[in-house]
């Protein structure tokens, strides 16, 4: 069982692999039901927003334990604009193109942790978990 | 993979195939727009049973395209959102106001007949902020009133007529 | 010892025909001796199985089982065990012991109780080997070197699918369990009823989505009634869950009526910020399926009674 997965993102047929790919691993993980579903989307979420703010990057879905948890971990990275007010842009409704602005809100809604840093001008970083319940 | 649509009497009918990727979602926008002007359809069904995750990009398409055909005279139903999919969007805090929507594709021709439609009308297309604010965890809604539980039948206008013809014939 | 630094190989290839790899001279002689060992316990079969089922009594293992049981049991663990040994393959054991365990759990046959059985097959075997070697002492302790990993291997087999079969049991039940704690009921076409008693928590409230949607789908429901009059506390989280219950019914094609929400427990739930707007409450569970089959009976109503709309696109 492959336990770590790597999808670059660069057009938007790869952010259907990436959430494929996390859904593969979240069922290898022990998910089930809704959360694999849950998880997909999350990834999703910010794929898409590596296309759409910051034009390419890479998702990189592992295995997430830490102490008795064990999950899944999602990393969202990309080298692209970055995110001048974070906590602005984690408000739900908050989009500067348009969109619903519900894709950073969202995914932390769906996931179990959710981390974001990012650095004007230098990129964007998002580490999100969830837990096996 | 571009969708494919089929024409049946008044209705079209778009079954996704696979897996969309956002060029497609917009393709189907665009392929929409020309059939129902072309045939002058009254309903679209769109079939959405294959697809694994929706999110806001897909939602946003989706409601969007609604939108546009409802300005070209024809009413849209979204069918076969699997429950897990459902159950993810809400929790993404998504949702398909002003959208309608109904279990699978018979469900889907009998609403556009008309038989059904009081019964699963979203709320009637909202502003922008309706959308945002439409959030089933938002707090504050200065709308309160607006949309209080009374049947949802805000859309009878949107009734599309009935069914007439039910042989299946393609679009294009 | 060559034997258990191959062992790693053997596991991973489930070990077929031990004979046929090129082996070194070390191997064979192992082979050889396998087979000889495989020859003793096939003569000695009928009397071997008998001591390990005394043994079995003796312990009071398996003390669910009738004497006649045991020994049919008995008969085919044994031949599955001399099976492994000559073949090297465990799969046809692993697949005996999944059926086994799967016919014995239900009966309360407990861990210890398989494991046991199995380690004293292992040492009635190895104490009729030390009889029939005890002359040699240093083809015995080869003999031993060859059947204990061997053995081993077999007895981590058997309880290792035993537990397996266990706990997938086990799931099943609490699967079970939890589906009748909370039925989907469907009181007539098109209308489901989810009655929900007891504390929900957000493990709860999640399954509770999942069952009411998958009902949804698999009776083409369009009205479902939840009746939250059996539980006792709804805090806003629970009060999300709920409404998120709604809207994702809604996503399906089926209206929801909420039935047992109390005046007082509304007003708390406005208060605190939950947004009731969107969920269509009904006073109790009778005026809920009423208001239920209102909604299924208007559409032939209005199906046979007009199709013309008020307005206009
Ligand atoms: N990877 C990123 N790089 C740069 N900016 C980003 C990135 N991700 C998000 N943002 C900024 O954060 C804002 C909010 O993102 P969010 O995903 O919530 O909404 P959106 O992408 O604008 O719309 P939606 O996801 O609902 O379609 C974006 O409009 C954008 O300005
Ligand atoms: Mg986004």
């Amino acid at each position: 069982m492959a336990n770590e997965s790597r999808i670059p993102i660069r057009t938007t047929a790869d952010i259907v692999t990436a959430r494929q790919k996390g859904r593969i691993l979240a069922m290898e993980l022990g998910f089930d039901g809704s959360d694999l579903t849950v998880i997909a989307t999350a990834i999703s979420e910010v794929a898409r927003n590596i296309i759409d703010h910051a034009k390419s990057g890479e998702v990189i879905i592992t295995r997430g334990n830490q102490g008795g948890k064990r999950g899944i971990c999602v990393v969202a990275h990309d080298s692209g604009p970055g995110i001048a007010d974070v906590e602005q842009a984690m408000q739900y409704g908050y989009s500067t193109r348009n969109g619903l602005g519900i894709g950073l809100p969202g995914a932390k809604l769906l996931m179990d942790e959710f981390n974001i840093s990012s650095v004007a001008g230098q990129g964007t970083t998002i580490t999100m978990r969830k837990w096996r319940h | 993979m571009r969708v494919p649509i089929l024409k049946q009497g008044d209705y079209l009918i778009a079954s996704v195939q696979s897996v969309l990727s956002d060029d497609d979602l917009q393709l189907l926008r665009d392929d929409l727009a020309d059939r129902v002007g072309r045939f002058r359809s009254r309903g679209v069904i769109i079939d959405v049973t294959v697809l694994d995750v929706i999110d806001s990009f897909a939602t946003r398409t989706l409601r969007a395209i609604a939108h546009m055909l409802k300005l070209r005279g024809a009413h849209t139903v979204i069918v076969g959102i699997q429950p897990d999919v459902a159950f993810a969007m809400v929790q993404l805090g998504l949702t398909l106001a002003g959208v309608g929507t109904a279990l699978d594709l018979e469900e889907g021709l009998e609403y556009l007949g008309g038989r059904a439609h009081r019964l699963h009308e979203h709320r009637s297309f909202g502003s922008r902020e309706e959308d945002r604010l439409g959030h089933p965890l938002r707090t504050g809604r200065h709308s309160h009133e607006h949309h209080s539980s009374r049947p949802r039948d805000e859309d009878e206008n949107d009734h599309p007529g009935h069914a007439s013809q039910r042989s299946l014939e393609y679009g294009q | 010892m060559k034997r258990q630094s191959q062992k790693q190989t053997d596991e991973a290839t489930s070990m077929h025909h031990l004979g046929v790899r090129t082996a070194t001279t070390g191997d064979e002689a192992n082979e050889a001796l396998l087979r000889q060992l495989v020859a003793h316990l096939r003569q000695n079969r009928t009397q071997l199985r008998e001591e390990w089922a005394s043994h079995i009594t003796e312990a009071e293992l398996l003390t669910s089982m009738s004497k006649e049981e045991i020994f049919t049991e008995a008969t085919s663990v044994y031949d599955n065990y001399v099976a492994v040994l000559e073949t090297g393959s465990v799969e046809a054991l692993q697949a005996y012991a999944r059926n086994l365990s799967e016919r014995i759990i239900p009966r309360g046959v407990e861990t210890h109780e398989v494991v046991g059985i199995v380690l004293l097959l292992r040492d009635t075997l190895a104490r009729s080997l030390f009889k029939k070697y005890q002359g040699d002492f240093n083809l015995l302790n080869r003999v031993l070197d060859a059947y204990e990993p061997a053995a081993n291997r077999i007895a981590n087999t058997v309880a290792v699918s035993f537990v397996q079969e266990r706990e997938r049991i086990i799931r099943q039940q609490q699967e079970a369990i939890r589906e009748l704690s909370t039925p989907v009921l469907q009181v007539r076409e098109r209308l489901l009823i989810l009655p929900i008693i007891g504390v929900i928590d957000t493990q709860r409230a999640r399954q509770l989505t999942e069952q009411l949607l998958r009902g949804i789908r698999d009776n083409r429901a369009k009205v479902v009634v939840v009746d939250i009059t059996g539980v006792p506390t709804i805090d806003s989280k629970v009060a999300n869950h709920l409404v998120q219950t709604v809207e994702a019914s809604r996503l399906m094609g089926a209206s929801v009526i909420i039935t047992g929400l109390s005046s007082e427990i509304a007003q708390t739930l406005v208060t605190i910020g939950v947004d009731l707007s969107k969920v269509n409450a009904v006073g109790d569970l009778q005026g809920g399926i009423e208001e239920a089959e209102r909604l299924l009976g208007y559409e032939v109503i209005r199906a046979s009674q007009s199709m013309n709309p008020e307005g206009q696109a």
